[in-house]
C-alpha cells in the first residue's frame, strides 16, 4: 500500500499537495471544495495589510494552440478582511482536521503588527503560518511582499519577529527575483523558520499592443510588470528548489511552487528535495478536479516502482545534480538519424548546418535526401535531437570514452596555469577531439 | 451457387479486410490527447451511453497514467475495447465533443480509448478493481453477448457468484459474430470476454437454456436471471425462391467472414441485399471486399429513409456498392434442378412510390403495378430485420413481450417476472453494443436492489 502522508516542517498532511496562497484559497467555501476534491492541504490566500485590486488583474500566454503556458497577475493579497479570513480559517480547520491549513500574512514591517497577526492566527487554529515575502508588485512599493524577500536582512527580521512569538510552524515563502536564492533562503533559516516554500511569480511584462502601443494586459491605457507563473516557471523552480534542497546551511524542509500541473511535475519536485508541493496555476486553468490524476498518478507510479512512502522517494535525484567542474570532459556521443524513422524534415539539417557544426549531410537517397550524421564531426551538441520531430529519430549514442573520465578541475590541476590554448589543444588532440 | 466470385490472394483479403482506424502511435494519441479541452461537465461523457468519464480518461493520457486511464475506462464500460472499436462515434462522444461548436475536428475519443484498452491488454490485464467479499447469492445470464458480460462483470464485483450460460461455442455475442472485421477482430472481443472471466465470472459455453438446460434447473440455481440474448432468427422476406441455393441471411454471412477464414466464404459474383439497415450496409461491404464483382442493395424506401447511419452508407458507397432505392422484390427466381435446390440466377423486383404517412410518420411504400424488372444476380442476402426468440421467451413464467421486445422497468431493467432482468438487443430491437453495455450495468445495480431491497444489504 502506498502511504502519501506528509510531513512538512511539523504541518502534517494525508497527501503533499497543497493549493499555494492564490485565487483559489481566498475563501472557506473554495478551500472546503478543494478538500473535497482530495487535495491534502491549502495555504490560505495572503491576508494583511488592506488593498484595493484593479480589473484585467490577469493576462497568459498562449503557445501553438496550448493555452496558459504562462499566467501573469497583478494582484494584491486578499481584499476581505482579516476577521472574515481567520473566521473561515477556523470553520475550515473544524471541518477537515485532517488537512492542512496554512495561513499566509504579509503586514507592514512592524515587530507589533507582526506580533498580533500572528497570535491571532494562532488562535483560529491554523496549522501554520506562511510569510509571504514574495509578491512582486503592488505590494512590494509599500515596503512588503519582495521588497522583503530580496533583502536578506529584512527577510531574517521579520521572520525572527515571527517566531519569537509563534506556537504553529512558520514557513517562509521566496521571491525567485533575486540573483542568488539561497541568500534569503539561509536568512529564513536564521530568523527560525520551520520550512521553506518556493517560488512566488516572476516579474514580467506580457506584451505591448502593436495597434494602441498599450502594455497587455492594458487597465485604462496603464500596464506594467506583474508576477509569472504557470508552466513556463517550472524549471526556472526547479532550479531554485534545488539550490535550497542542496545548501547545507539551510537544511529546511522545502515545499514547492511553480508551474505543478500534474503528478509527474510534483514528483520532480519531491525527487528534487520537496516534501510538499504547492499548486496555483493548474487550479486556475482546469478546477479543483486535477488533484485526481495527481494522487492517481503518483500512487500508480509508486507502486510500479515498489516505492510505499514518499521518503523513500524524496531527493532521488538531488545527488545526480553537479557543477560544471564535476563533469567527465571526454564522455562522448554523438547523435544518430535513424532512417527507418527520419521524415526528410530536414530540420536537424539546416540547425546543424547554420548555427551548430556543419556536421550532417543530405545524402540521396530514393530520390529524396536523408540527412546523415557525420560521426566524426559530430561534437555531440544535442541541437539536432531537441529539433527533430519524430519521437525517438534521433538519439545521442554513447561511444567509446577516449581515455578515463577527466573533470575541468582534474585538468586545472594538471596543466600548467594559467591554462593555455595550446595546452587545452594538446590535451584535446591526445584524446582524438579536434576543434575546427 | 450459380457464378462463385473468383478467390482472392491473401494480400488482397488481409488489405481489404485493413482495419477502418488504425491505432495511433505513441507519439500521436499524445498529440491528441493534448489536443483535448479537458472539459468541465463534459459533453463527450453525457453522449456516451456508458457516461465514460471521456475527458479524464484522455487526461491521464496526457500525464503518463496509462493505468488509471484503463481503470477511469473499465468502471464505466467493460466492453470498452469493442465499444473503442465499433461505436458509431459521430452520433455519439465524438459528435458531442465541444470542438464541432468550435467548426473543428472533433477529439478522436473512440481511437484513444482503443489507444488505452490495447495499453491494457498488452500488459497482460493486470487487475484494476477488488470484488467486494462473496454475499452469498448467485445470478445466472443468459448469453454471453456485451449485455450479459457487462451483467456479469459489475455482479461479480459486487461480491455476486454468476454464471454465464452461451448456447453458442465461443461466448461474445455479436461482438465476436457479428462486427465487421475492418472494425475489430475476434481476437478483441475474446480478450474482453477474458477481462470478465478474470472477475470471477464463469462462463459455460454451448448450453442452450431452454433446450441444453431446463429454464426450470436455471431457475433452482439462481437467486435472479439475467435475459441478454439478443436478437434471434432473421425476418424471412416471404417470397417464392427464398428457399434456392445462394439464398442467405445477413447475420449467417457475416458470420462466416468474421472468422477471417476469407477463402472459405463463398459469395456469387453478383449480389443482391435486401434491406438497408445498418447490418445490410455491412453485409453488401464485406461481399463487396471477399471480390463481389457488383453488389446492390435494394431498398422499399428513398435514400432519406434508410435506417442506416450516414457513414456506414457512405463506406458502401466508396466500395462501389451499388443502391436501388424504392423498390421490393417480388421473387428470386433460379435454375429447375430434379436433385434438390436450384441456384439463384436473378431477381425480380417492383418500383414502388411513397404515399401517406403511417402511425409511425414514415411514408408506406406503395407498388407500382407493371413495373416489374428482373436484376441478374448469383447471390441474395436478406437483412430485413431480426427478431427476439419467441418460442423461448414463452416458456418464462409470466414474463411479457411486447412490439418484438422483452418488457422492462426502464429504471432497474427488470421484466414483468420479478426474478428476471433483461437488457441488450432483446429489450431494444437492436440498438448498439454500447447500449447492451449500459443496459447490462444497469442491470447489475437492479438485481443487487431487488436481492437485497429489504435493507439487508450489509453496506
Ligand atoms: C451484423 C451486425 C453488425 C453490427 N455492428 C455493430 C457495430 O459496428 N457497432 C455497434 O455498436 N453495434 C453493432 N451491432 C449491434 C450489436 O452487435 C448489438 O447491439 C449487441 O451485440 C447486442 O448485445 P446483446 O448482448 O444484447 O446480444 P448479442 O450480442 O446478440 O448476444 C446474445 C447472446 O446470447 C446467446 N443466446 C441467445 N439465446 C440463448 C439461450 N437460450 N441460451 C443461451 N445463450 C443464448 C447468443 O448465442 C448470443 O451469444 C451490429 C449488429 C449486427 C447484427
Ligand atoms: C492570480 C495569482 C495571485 C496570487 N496571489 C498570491 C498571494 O496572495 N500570496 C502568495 O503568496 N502568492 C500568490 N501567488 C503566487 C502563487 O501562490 C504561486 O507561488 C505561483 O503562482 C506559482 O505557482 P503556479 O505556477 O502553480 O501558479 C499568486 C499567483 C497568482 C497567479
Ligand atoms: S464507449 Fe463508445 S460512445 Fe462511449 S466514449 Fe467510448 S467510443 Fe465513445
Ligand atoms: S468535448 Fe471534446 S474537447 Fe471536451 S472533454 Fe470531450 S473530447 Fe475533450
Amino acid at each position: 500500500m502506498v502511504d502519501l502522508s506528509t510531513n512538512c516542517g511539523g504541518i502534517k498532511s494525508p497527501n503533499p499537495f497543497w493549493l499555494a496562497s492564490a485565487p483559489p484559497t481566498n475563501s472557506g467555501y473554495q478551500v472546503c471544495k478543494a478538500f473535497e476534491a482530495g487535495w491534502g492541504g491549502a495555504v490560505w490566500k495572503t491576508i494583511g495589510a488592506p488593498v484595493m485590486n484593479v480589473v484585467n488583474r490577469y493576462a497568459a500566454i498562449d503557445y501553438n494552440g496550448q493555452k496558459i503556458i504562462g499566467l501573469n497577475n497583478i494582484e494584491l493579497i486578499s481584499d476581505r478582511s482579516i476577521e472574515i479570513n481567520l473566521k473561515e480559517i477556523a470553520e475550515t480547520k473544524k471541518l477537515w482536521p485532517d488537512r492542512a491549513v496554512v495561513a499566509s500574512l504579509m503586514v507592514e514591517s512592524d515587530r507589533q503588527t507582526w506580533h498580533d497577526i500572528v497570535k491571532r492566527t494562532i488562535d483560529s487554529g491554523a496549522d501554520g503560518i506562511e510569510l509571504n515575502y514574495g509578491c512582486p508588485h503592488g505590494m512590494s512599493e509599500r515596503g512588503m511582499g519582495s521588497a522583503v524577500g530580496q533583502v536578506p536582512e529584512y527577510c531574517s527580521m521579520i521572520t525572527e519577529w515571527v517566531t519569537e512569538v509563534s506556537t504553529i510552524p512558520v514557513i517562509v515563502k521566496l521571491t525567485p527575483n533575486v540573483t542568488d536564492i539561497r541568500y534569503p533562503g539561509r536568512a529564513a533559516k536564521k530568523g527560525g523558520a520551520d520550512a521553506i516554500s518556493l517560488i512566488n511569480t516572476i516579474n514580467t511584462i506580457m506584451g505591448v499592443n502593436l495597434d494602441t502601443f498599450e502594455i497587455e494586459p492594458s487597465r485604462g491605457g496603464k500596464g506594467g510588470h506583474g508576477g509569472y507563473a504557470g508552466p513556463a516557471v517550472k524549471p526556472i523552480a526547479l532550479h531554485m528548489v534545488s539550490e535550497i534542497a542542496r545548501d547545507p546551511e539551510i537544511n529546511l524542509p522545502i515545499s514547492a511552487i511553480g508551474g505543478v500541473s500534474n503528478w509527474r511535475d510534483a514528483l520532480e519536485f519531491i525527487l528534487l528535495g520537496s516534501t510538499s508541493v504547492q499548486v496555483c496555476t493548474a487550479a486556475m486553468h482546469y478546477g479543483f478536479r486535477i488533484i485526481e490524476d495527481i494522487i492517481d498518478g503518483l500512487t500508480n507510479w509508486m507502486e510500479e516502482k515498489g516505492f510505499t512512502s514518499l521518503e523513500q522517494v524524496r531527493g532521488k535525484a538531488l545527488p545526480n545534480i553537479s557543477s560544471f567542474g564535476e563533469m567527465d570532459l571526454l564522455y562522448k556521443a554523438v547523435a544518430h538519424i535513424d532512417e527507418k524513422k527520419c521524415i526528410q524534415c530536414n530540420l536537424c539539417y539546416i540547425a546543424c548546418e547554420d548555427t551548430a557544426h556543419q556536421c550532417i549531410d543530405l545524402l540521396p537517397k530514393n530520390g529524396k535526401k536523408q540527412p546523415t550524421v557525420r560521426e566524426a564531426d559530430c561534437v555531440g551538441c544535442r541541437l539536432c535531437y531537441i529539433v527533430c520531430p519524430v519521437e525517438n529519430c534521433i538519439t545521442m549514442i554513447q561511444k567509446e570514452n577516449s581515455g578515463t573520465p577527466k573533470t575541468w578541475n582534474e585538468l586545472v590541476q594538471e596543466l600548467p596555469q594559467p591554462m593555455t590554448l595550446e595546452d587545452l589543444r594538446k590535451f584535446q588532440h591526445e584524446h582524438g577531439i579536434e576543434i575546427h | 451457387m450459380n457464378n462463385v466470385a473468383p478467390k482472392l490472394s491473401n494480400e488482397e483479403y488481409e488489405a481489404n479486410f485493413a482495419e477502418l482506424h488504425p491505432p495511433f502511435t505513441s507519439p500521436a494519441a499524445t498529440a491528441e490527447a493534448n489536443r483535448c479541452l479537458y472539459c468541465f461537465d463534459s459533453p463527450c461523457m453525457k453522449a456516451c451511453p456508458t457516461h465514460i468519464d471521456v475527458s479524464t480518461f484522455i487526461k491521464k493520457i496526457t500525464t503518463g497514467n496509462m493505468k488509471g486511464s484503463a481503470k477511469t475506462i473499465l468502471s464505466s464500460n467493460w466492453i470498452a475495447l469493442t465499444c473503442a472499436k465499433a461505436c458509431p462515434v459521430n452520433v455519439l462522444c465524438e459528435g458531442a465533443c465541444v470542438y464541432n461548436a468550435k467548426g473543428e475536428e472533433p477529439i478522436q475519443i473512440g481511437r484513444l480509448q482503443r489507444y488505452v484498452v490495447d495499453w491494457y491488454v498488452e500488459k497482460g490485464m493486470p487487475p484494476l478493481f477488488t470484488p467486494a467479499p462473496k454475499n452469498g447469492k448467485s445470478v445466472g445470464i443468459i448469453g454471453a453477448g456485451p449485455s450479459g458480460l457487462a451483467c456479469a462483470a459489475e455482479l461479480a464485483l459486487m461480491g455476486y457468484d454468476v454464471v454465464i450460460y452461451e448456447a453458442r461455442e465461443i461466448p461474445g455475442g455479436l461482438d465476436t459474430h457479428g462486427i465487421a472485421p475492418y472494425k475489430m477482430k475476434q481476437q478483441d472481443s475474446l480478450n474482453e470476454v477474458k477481462m470478465v472471466q478474470k472477475l470471477g465470472v464463469v462462463i459455460r459455453t454451448g448450453i442452450r437454456i431452454g433446450s441444453t438446460m431446463s429454464i426450470e434447473e436455471l431457475e433452482k440455481k439462481h437467486d435472479a436471471i439475467f435475459l441478454g440474448v439478443g436478437l434471434q432468427s432473421a425476418t424471412r422476406l416471404k417470397i417464392p425462391g427464398e428457399e434456392l441455393n445462394g439464398v442467405t441471411d445477413a447475420l449467417t454471412f457475416i458470420e462466416k467472414v468474421t472468422t477471417r477464414k476469407w477463402n472459405s466464404v463463398d459469395v456469387g459474383k453478383r449480389v443482391a441485399v435486401i434491406g438497408a439497415g445498418n447490418t445490410a450496409i455491412d453485409a453488401a461491404t464485406e461481399a463487396k471486399r471477399l471480390g463481389a464483382e457488383k453488389v446492390i442493395m435494394i431498398y422499399r424506401r428513398s435514400e432519406k429513409e434508410m435506417p442506416a447511419y450516414k457513414f456506414e452508407f457512405e463506406l458502401a458507397k466508396k466500395d462501389g456498392v451499388e443502391f436501388q432505392f424504392l423498390t421490393v422484390p417480388k421473387n428470386i427466381l433460379g435454375s429447375k434442378s430434379p436433385l434438390g435446390n436450384g441456384k439463384v440466377e436473378a431477381i425480380e423486383c417492383l418500383k414502388v412510390e411513397l404515399g401517406e404517412p403511417d402511425n409511425e410518420g414514415r411514408r408506406k411504400p406503395k407498388p407500382i403495378p407493371g413495373s416489374e424488372f428482373q436484376i441478374p444476380v448469383d447471390m441474395v442476402i436478406t437483412s430485413v430485420g431480426e427478431n427476439i426468440d419467441e418460442t423461448f421467451l414463452a416458456r418464462i413464467p409470466n414474463l411479457k413481450t411486447q412490439n418484438g421486445v422483452v418488457v422492462v422497468n426502464s429504471e432497474t431493467l427488470q421484466a414483468t417476472n420479478p426474478k428476471y432482468f433483461a437488457g441488450g438487443d432483446c429489450i431494444s430491437g437492436g440498438k448498439e453494443v454500447v447500449n447492451a453495455a449500459a443496459d447490462g450495468k444497469r442491470a447489475a445495480h437492479g438485481i443487487d436492489s431487488f436481492i437485497f431491497s429489504s435493507g439487508k444489504r450489509a453496506d
